[in-house]
Formats: structure tokens, sequence, C-alpha cells
């Protein structure tokens, strides 16, 4: 019957859940909480000529960090955009690699 | 209307000896000068690795102007730095706005702080040895990003 392999199968999610919830509770140990760095650092200025401040968030493929691995907030993510961006325009950061 | 401020990035060929780059200079102060804009800051970064190549160039020489001045003066100056061949790259971008912004944050900031100390019966300004020492917060930044999969 359907809807009974439908519960098995939910069951089956349900016992993976459990397998998930310690795998999450372990990486809770490990990852540390992200937080945007501007707002830690109090950067207010983010600016397209500091090279060594957009560095960390042009990974080696020339694209910028997303958020989600970031941390950084949506003003700052916006603002760093726009500064990485005008970089790649004066060749001060790539466009692509390779 | 008030001046308007702009900065104005442009690379030349690395090969670029010190009197072509007074001598472009002069050509940039030209038209500055001839539109009443005026100067704010020069500087020159020197030999820079470009990020990518642009043309046959792999380095070039890059020269920062902060410009007051108007927006058909910079019109002009765009005009004039896409005709010179031994500009390889340049361009201009507005900063009054965003500068004000910076500087109002800064502000506030500030003033949040100094009242919220005060309230607290501490002196307005930070004391030197208080708080956290500077190097504290220096944690190394790379693993912020483990486990990136881009």
């Amino acid at each position: 019957m359907p809807f009974g392999q439908g519960r098995g199968g939910g069951r089956g999610r349900g016992d993976k859940k459990v397998g998930d919830k310690e795998k999450g509770q372990r990486r809770t140990l490990f990852r540390r909480r992200k937080v945007c760095k501007f707002c830690a650092d109090k950067i207010d200025d983010i600016n397209y000529k500091d090279v060594k401040l957009l560095g960390p968030f042009v990974p080696e493929r020339g694209k910028v960090l997303p958020r989600r691995i970031s941390g950084t907030c949506a003003m700052h993510q916006r603002k760093l955009q726009v500064a990485i961006k005008r970089a790649r325009q004066i060749a001060l950061i790539p466009y692509v690699t390779d | 209307m008030a001046d308007r401020q702009y900065e104005l990035v442009y690379i030349l060929p690395p090969d670029t000896t010190e009197q072509q780059v007074t001598e472009l200079h002069g050509q940039v102060e030209a038209v500055v000068s001839r539109m009443n804009g005026t100067f704010d800051k020069t500087e020159n970064w020197g030999r820079r690795r470009l990020a990518y190549e642009i043309g046959p160039h792999k380095e070039g020489v890059y020269l920062l102007d902060v410009i007051n001045g108007t927006g058909d003066l910079m019109k002009e100056l765009d005009r004039r730095l896409k005709v010179m061949d031994q500009v390889i790259r340049h361009m201009i971008v507005r900063v009054d706005e965003e500068k004000n912004v910076v500087e109002r944050t800064q502000t506030t900031r500030r003033t949040k702080s100094e009242r919220r100390r005060v309230k607290r019966g501490l002196p307005p300004q930070r004391q030197p040895g208080e708080g956290r020492p500077a190097g504290d917060m220096d944690e190394s930044d790379d693993d912020r990003f483990d486990g990136v999969e881009v």
C-alpha cells in the first residue's frame, strides 16, 4: 500500500534525522558562529581601493563569496559587492581566474 | 550648485617614465582647472601587477586623483581619457555621498557610545588600557570560511 510505504519511508527519514542531529551537534562544537566582519570590526567604509580588505571575499575562482559562507550581513554584502565590482574594473581584482 | 567630489583612477603602461606621468597629469590638470575644478588629493601608487591582462600589459602604473568639480567636468575628462591611448584603463567614481554617510555613521556611533559611557559614570572617551587589548581581536581570519564550496 502506498500509504504504508510512505509511512515506512517517513520512519526511515526519521531515523536519518537522528543521525543528522548528532552530526549537527558535532558540527556546532566545531563551527564558530558566523558574524559579519564589517559589523564586528566596525568598518564603515568598504572601499574599492582596499584590496587587502576585499581579498578574503574573492576566492580563487574570482567570484564574490556568498553571504551564507562569509556570514556578512545584507547591508555590508551589498556594499562589498559594489566595491568588488569597482575593483575589478581597474584590474585590482580579477573577473575570473581559471 | 555645490561641487561634487569624484575619484579618478587611471592606469598607464608600466614602461611610462616619470616625465610622461607628469605630462599626462598636466593634461588632466589643464582640463580640471579650465572647468573650474580643484584637486583634493593626488596619489601615485606606482607600478602594480594587474589582476588580468589589459591588451599586452600585465603591469601598470596606477594614478589616483580626487577632484572636486561638476558632472560636466568629469564627463569631459572621461571623454578625453577615453581618447588618450597612453591610458590603458580609467574609472571615475563619485565619492562625496558615500563619504557623508560614513562620516554620519561614525559620529552617531561615537555620540551613542559617549552617552552610554556617561550614563555608566565613565568618562566619555575610552581610556588607554581599558577594554580588550588591540591584538586580541586578531584571530586568524582564514578559518572563518572553512568548508568553502563555491
